[in-house]
């Protein structure tokens, strides 16, 4: 299974390193480095690399390389999983999963990874158990420790492991008992030239942020839950119940999880909430190019939308652009050729629009390339395929707790070309 | 800072330390210093000093020793997590002088009563393993002895042990085969990945290819000689299931055996899981190992992980690549999920264009098609010429688009971008060599561009090209070749070869043009730097331009040079990948990694699956095995008289060799009183059914004797072969059920055949043993239920209206019983188990045979697992049919059901001819409540309204808990959850056998051994929602008692409560 593992960072320097077996040599990152050198762009380095002796595994989250070192076959997707298990842990516990946070907190980050595996194979993932194990870092907590001397590894056993429902803290207490779920959903679509759907998919999650005390069991029931097509669950979800009624039945793990991801079949046609008209031409022979982009609502239930931004990569020939906004702001990285454009909310009476010019590199011929646009964009208290929850129970325990829905629809990987 | 008194001063030190562990700086010199704190009372330091020491133990081994007491105390601990930590950090220290103290720990661990710490304990001997690998055999012991853990904490990190230490061992995992399968869905999701891949490569040794039909069909023309080849292995290997059909019989249709049903079954719903890994295993389950109609269900799993990050995004396409080469269609639906986005890395994007291509069909090309035309639009100019070659490959394997294609191509050679141009060159030299009659225009084009194109494979494309058809451009080829001797010295070595071989050709075939040409060229390469082209030169020369010497090849230049050359073919790079398994690292790199185990092929013949059994221990208290074990002895005594009285019989399944020599052993005395002896035996047995069902005799020859039972009753019941048949086919039902549904009919069927043919006594002495062994469990329930049946019909007074075997059977029963209370005078024991077996499984009528006008119909709820769906209880009917005609196309319609509810239909009964009764199970989901199914049941020429309402004791499964787990669930399910009552204990029921009894027969529960003798302990799950079922009743003086029911479910809770107490008080 996993030998060790390496965190290295965009500037290629190895800043933490941890061997659950015998020690595997810092030299066997130089294969990770010749494929990243091989590579244009970071996330072109290939996940898995054969060197003589080991295979690395890589996966890259916040600009930094988790490099696990394995010597023997193991299905890879167990330890890009794991790995991306650790990044998530990570940024669990610091807020943020950066260069600078785990440094801070490497002896924390060592804890947890001794925690996490034990000879390579995956001991404690669960965030719930984890933080029994070692309390997080707060800001209150390192000024109490560096004053007492007291520490941030849990005085107490970790019980939680030995239970039943292993992703749930043992007697957990609350003042206020309250319960928050969060439907997010996801257009993820590519749109062509003439502004016709080529694919259109929606992906939904949803978000738990659930505080209660003792040993609560909820069940969550939709008002439609025929629309979800592709269903998968946190572990604490009864498989069987909804598999029968269609609800969802579970003892949740104390705070943030995600409970239920969704995926609404393509067969259901998507409401495509914006549009975009565009023209976006080079004429052969000048240096310059036009830009015309016009956004507009479409298929909104009535709702706003909000926190639009517009991106696109412009040809390598572009060397500037000179375009005014209608409103918001852009910027251009001439470096990247990245071009993006904050718009903020889309007002249905005053379209938002960026009009201007491109200017090209002299001489050079016009690019035969189209660039593609990237919208995102959100709308509050909407779930755009429909879904509803219908109710939330709680049984096993005498309070009354707090509830709370809320619904988002976002743009996932929304795509125009033109 | 380490030397201080103060933890404080001491944390902060180790902090520093593990910081400088940590950016991989040497801190080794510290040792001395960091051991001695291994005793420290901080939490935190002794954790990290446990960091430093297993990071620096290997490299001071001597040092390290000194820390191994505090561990070996640690191991003693009463608490469980300490005990598991110490043996954690012990079995990390890498020093070989402690591997028998390692060993010695995890022994004692893998027996210890935590599962926890026998978690650590299997996690700690691939450890020791990787240190010591002599200690193999005493590891393999271990494993094996963890592999029968029950709890699910253990599996995962058990079978990971197994893989690492021992994975060629695979007869261990025989025994807990359906266990792993059962516990599956709980285990934490890393050991369900490791205990899928390793059944994925059991379940292949040990199970039939589902699709061999299909590839058998495939085959075509060989298919009458393999098919029949076939049949006979077949037959062999399941000889203890069919019989050997007659001659003239077809091939048997494949069935699947029920264990690898219930691996598929199971894994399942870990599609649904949240771990990409989980799901890819169950995918590369499924492809490996499921029919060929059901893998369709992986492939929208798949495209979910497509959400992914992008390097779960790159693992799962590579493995949707190789399952499209093979099942193309799986993917079809999907095909919109897999178009490129801009912002897809460039390997996620060559990957999705490799999914594409394979899934191009002459439905999809043309959406395809005009994918790849955007896709050439791209900035990606790594991924444009990918797409160019998945062009390419599209023509080739589609007719229909190739000119198209070339078209769209050749429009590509205008492209500005020189690598664009070039790719297509390339490609379209490809195509062009599939037919290159028609497309001379398009040479003439590319020859025109060698004066603009650079890149030097797209050059000598061309020029191959050229070369190759210089006849259809027999003026161009000559100007091309003079313009590239012009340049040949600057060309690249691809292209001078190429250039060579140009003037080669041309000579051969244009030789007056030529000639000089020919020669320069020749010149120019004798002195080239590289010796390959050196040598092509000379070699050209000799070959080609006459001399005096010039040998007998010459002659055949032409030949040589300008054979028809087939076409290439264009292939995707995951063609043959498949022979890895899928999700596997090997499979990703295409070559072997270290420890990969190969995927073995379907075996010819399934091994014999009876290896699965499980042999469950005892729970029985001592004095009941003691009495069982008595009548065993006696049994065995009386063994030879038995086996005089029926000859050679064998097991059930070959009655009618019995039924044969039972007409000439009419009922004289000797089978009277071997009857009533099995009755004894058998009411003995009943009495402790539930412990009995789980006890699992090991002597062959007790099961053989209950197997005869039914005969032996069927015998004295007179009876015709006829009926031996029926009874047969009941019996063969029930095992049937009891597995699998689909086996149903094709047993029932090779089983009348075989009766038939009667060659049963002619099988050899061992496969009746299998057989015994196979039909033990299910014979069972027959006979009980033949008895239940007699019984009830006692309390009938109504005249048996046809000659029906029940009045006989009547007779004979109640005689057996005044037989059998003379018999248990002396044991007290068996005195209030003579009516326990129609009380164990007590019959309800569903319908009357005067409401019925003839048909009469009775349930009783079988406790046995309803094998299609786990959340259902099994009912089990009897329908008889009383009237004088025959009853046809009996089913159930109209089901009226609580929400929630659901039903599994039986199987519908064609034919049930008159006096004949037959037997048929039904699956009710009844959600945990006594609400009463209604349905209705309908024969050819009437509907009869039913329904069959549960008592609660029905609604539950027996688990089985040892005392420890009994006593920490009751723990949790205090409170509400908990009902208790008094009662006084019936002056029948006070010793603990009876209350069992009681209890036993009131509720589907099992015993939980108890150190107490005046508890007495159930367990049990609710069928639907696995709802936790627990009872206790603690008897005191006088006949007092406190019955406890703990259940999740209150209304359930009380229900038991209530029909528990009427069974003790009554």
């Amino acid at each position: 299974m996993i030998h060790s593992l390496f965190l290295i960072n965009a500037s290629g320097d190895i800043f933490l390193e941890k061997h659950w077996k015998s020690v595997v040599s810092r030299s066997v990152c130089d294969y990770f480095f010749e494929a990243q050198e091989r590579a244009t762009e970071p996330e072109n380095v290939p996940p898995v690399i054969p060197t003589p002796h080991h295979y690395l595994i890589s996966v890259l989250r916040h600009r930094i390389y988790f490099v696990a070192v394995i010597q023997s076959e193991v299905p890879p997707l167990f330890v890009i999983e794991f790995l991306h298990r650790v990044v998530d842990t990570f940024q669990d516990y610091f807020g943020v999963c950066t260069e600078a946070a785990i440094k801070d907190n490497v002896v924390v980050v060592y804890e947890l990874l001794e925690e996490m595996l034990d000879n390579g194979f995956p001991l404690a993932t669960e965030s719930n158990i984890l933080k029994e194990l070692i309390k997080p870092p707060t800001i209150l907590r390192t000024m109490v420790n560096t004053i007492t001397g007291s520490t941030n590894v849990g005085e107490q056993l970790p019980t939680g492991q030995l239970s039943v429902v292993p992703w749930r803290r043992t007697g957990v207490k609350y003042t206020n008992n309250e319960a928050y779920f969060d439907v997010v959903e996801e257009i993820d679509a590519i749109i062509d030239k003439s502004g016709s759907t080529i694919t259109a998919e929606i992906q939904g999650v949803i978000d738990a942020c659930v505080k209660l005390t003792g040993m609560p069991d909820l069940t969550l029931s939709f008002m439609n839950p025929r629309l979800l097509d592709d269903v998968s669950f946190h572990p604490c979800v009864r498989f069987k119940r909804w598999e029968a009624e269609r609800i969802l039945s579970f003892i949740p793990p104390d705070g943030n999880f995600r409970l239920l991801s969704y995926h609404v079949s393509s067969q259901n046609l998507v409401a495509i909430p914006v549009y975009v008209k565009h023209n976006i031409t080079f004429r052969e022979g000048s240096s310059q190019g036009r830009f015309d982009l016009t956004l507009g609502p479409k298929q909104t239930m009535g709702k706003s939308v909000e926190s639009v931004l517009v991106s696109s990569q412009l040809p390598r020939g572009v060397l500037n652009a000179n375009l005014n906004p209608s409103q918001g702001t852009y910027t251009f990285d001439p470096v990247t050729k990245m071009l993006s454009w904050e718009v903020g909310k889309i007002n249905p009476q005053k379209l938002p629009s960026l009009k201007g010019t491109m200017s090209l590199q002299a001489g050079a011929s016009k690019p035969d390339e189209n660039p593609t646009i990237n919208i995102q964009l959100k709308i509050q208290q909407m779930a755009i395929s429909g879904l509803k929850v219908n109710r939330l129970d709680m049984y096993g325990e005498k309070y009354k707790p707090f509830k709370g829905i809320k619904y988002m629809t976002k743009a996932g990987k929304f795509q125009v070309r033109t | 800072m380490l030397d201080s008194n103060k933890d404080s001063l001491k944390l902060e030190a180790m902090k520093r330390i593990v910081a400088m562990i940590a950016r991989g700086k040497n801190a080794s010199d510290l040792f001395p210093a960091v051991v001695k704190n291994v005793a420290c009372k901080n939490i935190e330091v002794k954790k990290l000093v446990y960091v430093y020491l297993v990071r620096y133990a290997e490299e001071q081994q001597d040092l390290a020793l000194l820390s191994i007491s505090t561990f070996q105390r640690g191991l003693k601990d009463p608490n469980q997590l300490i005990r598991a930590s110490a043996l954690r950090v012990l079995s990390s220290i890498r020093v070989t002088i402690i591997v028998p103290i390692m060993m010695l720990a995890i022994k004692e661990a893998a027996s210890d009563m935590s599962p926890y710490v026998r978690k650590t304990a299997a996690h700690a001997i691939p450890k020791l393993y990787s240190l010591d690998p002599e200690q193999k055999d005493q590891l393999i012991e271990v494993i094996e002895k963890l592999l029968a853990d029950k709890t699910t904490l253990v599996a995962g990190s058990v079978v990971m042990a197994f893989e690492e230490v021992c994975p060629e061992r695979i007869e261990l995992i025989h025994k807990n085969y359906r266990k792993l399968c059962n516990l599956l869905i709980d285990v934490e999701e890393w050991g369900q990945v490791v205990i899928i891949n390793m059944l994925t490569r059991y379940a292949r040794t040990q199970f039939l290819n589902p699709n061999m039909n299909e590839s058998l069909l495939e085959e075509g023309n060989d298919k009458a000689f393999y098919g029949s080849d076939d049949d006979e292995d077949e037959e062999e290997d399941e000889k203890d299931k069919k019989a050997e059909a007659p001659a003239m019989a077809k091939r048997k249709p494949y069935v699947m055996d029920p264990d690898h049903r219930l691996l598929l079954r199971n894994t399942k719903p870990l599609l649904q899981s949240r771990n990409a890994a989980v799901v890819m295993a169950v995918a590369q389950l499924y492809f490996h190992l499921a029919p060929k109609a059901e893998v369709g269900v992986i492939a929208k799993a798949l495209v979910r992980l497509l959400r992914s990050h992008s390097e779960v995004q790159y693992v799962v396409l590579q493995n949707v690549a190789t399952m499209t080469i093979k099942r193309r269609g799986m993917f079809e639906p999907y095909l919109k999920s897999f178009y490129i986005r801009s912002t897809d890395p460039t390997q996620i994007k060559v990957l999705k264009l490799e999914v594409l291509t394979n899934l191009a069909n002459e439905t999809n090309i043309s959406t395809i098609l005009r994918e790849f035309q955007t896709y050439i639009k791209s900035m990606d100019k790594d991924f444009v010429a990918a797409t160019i070659q998945a062009i390419g490959r599209c023509a080739t394997n589609i007719g229909e688009v190739r000119d198209t294609c070339l078209n769209g191509l050749v429009q590509l050679l205008s492209n500005r971008d020189e690598l664009v141009v070039a790719e297509s060159v390339v490609v379209i030299k490809k195509l062009l060599q599939m037919q290159p009659e028609k497309h001379s225009d398009i040479i003439k084009h590319m020859a025109k561009l060698t004066d603009n194109i650079q890149v030097p494979m797209a050059r000598a494309s061309i020029l191959w090209l050229i070369g190759e058809y210089c006849e259809h451009v027999p003026k161009i080829a000559p100007d091309v070749l003079r313009k590239m001797a012009k340049s040949f010295t600057n060309e690249e070595d691809i292209v001078k070869l190429q250039i060579i071989n140009l003037a080669a050709k041309l000579y051969l075939t244009n030789s007056k043009q030529t000639k000089l040409l020919t020669q320069y060229v020749l010149n120019l390469a004798k002195y080239d730097q590289n010796y390959d082209i050196r040598d092509r030169a000379r070699f050209i020369r000799q070959l080609i331009v006459p001399t005096e010497k010039s040998g007998a090849l010459s002659k055949y230049a032409k030949k040589l040079f300008l054979a028809l050359k087939p076409a290439p073919i264009l292939e995707s790079p995951f063609k043959d990948r498949d022979h890895f398994q899928l999700g596997s690292l090997s499979h990703l790199l295409n070559a072997k990694a270290g420890g990969y185990q190969e995927l073995p092929d379907w075996p010819e013949a399934a091994p014999d699956p009876s290896v699965r059994n499980v042999e469950v221990k005892d729970s029985v208290p001592e004095w009941t095995k003691c009495s069982s074990r008595e009548k065993r002895k006696e049994k065995k005594v009386e063994k030879p008289f038995y086996s005089d009285s029926e000859g050679e019989s064998g097991p059930t399944e070959s009655a009618d060799s019995e039924s044969d020599s039972a007409s000439g052993l009419e009922s004289g005395s000797g089978i009277e009183e071997s009857g009533s002896g099995s009755e004894s035996e058998e009411s003995e047995e009943g009495s402790e059914s539930e412990e009995e069902e789980e006890e699992e005799e090991k002597d062959k020859k007790k099961k053989k004797k209950e197997l005869k039972k039914p005969v032996q009753e069927s015998e004295s019941e007179q009876s015709s072969e006829e009926e031996v048949r029926k009874h047969e086919r009941k019996n063969k039902q029930r095992k049937s059920d009891s597995e699998s549904e689909s086996d149903e009919e094709d047993d029932s069927e090779s089983e009348s055949s075989r009766s038939e043919s009667e060659d049963s006594e002619s099988e050899t002495e061992v496969k009746k043993k299998k057989k015994a062994a196979e039909s033990k469990p299910p014979s069972k329930p027959v006979k009980k239920e033949k008895k239940e049946m007699s019984l009830l019909d006692l309390d009938d007074f109504e005249p048996a209206p046809s000659p029906q075997v029940t009045p006989v059977n009547t007779f004979l029963s109640s005689s057996l019983v005044t037989d059998l209370e003379g018999l248990s005078l002396s044991d007290t024991v068996l005195s209030p188990a003579t009516t326990s077996p129609c009380s164990a499984l007590k019959s309800y009528e569903l319908l009357h045979r005067i409401t019925g006008e003839g048909l009469c119909v009775e349930y009783c709820f079988s406790r046995q697992p309803f094998s299609p769906d786990g959340n259902m209880v099994a009912v089990q009917m009897q329908v008889t049919n009383n009237s004088t005609s025959d009853t046809k196309n009996l089913h159930m319609e109209d089901v009226k059901l609580q929400s929630g509810m659901r039903v599994k239909e039986f199987p519908e009964i064609e034919l049930l001819p008159a006096g004949e009764s037959a037997t048929a199970v039904m699956g009710i989901d009844f959600c945990d409540s006594t609400q009463a199914a209604n349905f209705q049941l309908c024969t050819h020429t009437r509907k009869f309204f039913v329904s069959i309402q549960p008592p609660v004791g029905e609604l539950m499964r027996p688990v089985f808990l040892t005392e420890n787990e009994f006593k920490k669930e009751q723990g949790q399910l205090m409170g509400m959850n908990e009902i208790t009552e008094k009662l006084t204990l019936d002056a029948k029921c006070r010793n603990e056998h009876a209350i069992v009894q009681s209890v036993i027969t009131a509720a589907n529960l099992s015993r939980v051994p108890c150190g107490s003798d005046r508890e007495c302990r159930f367990a049990g799950r609710t069928v639907t929602s696995g709802s936790l079922v627990l009872a206790t009743v603690a008897s005191k003086e006088e006949g007092a008692a406190q019955l406890t029911v703990n259940c999740e479910k209150m209304v359930i809770g009380t229900m038991l409560v209530k029909d528990i107490l009427l069974a003790l008080t009554q």
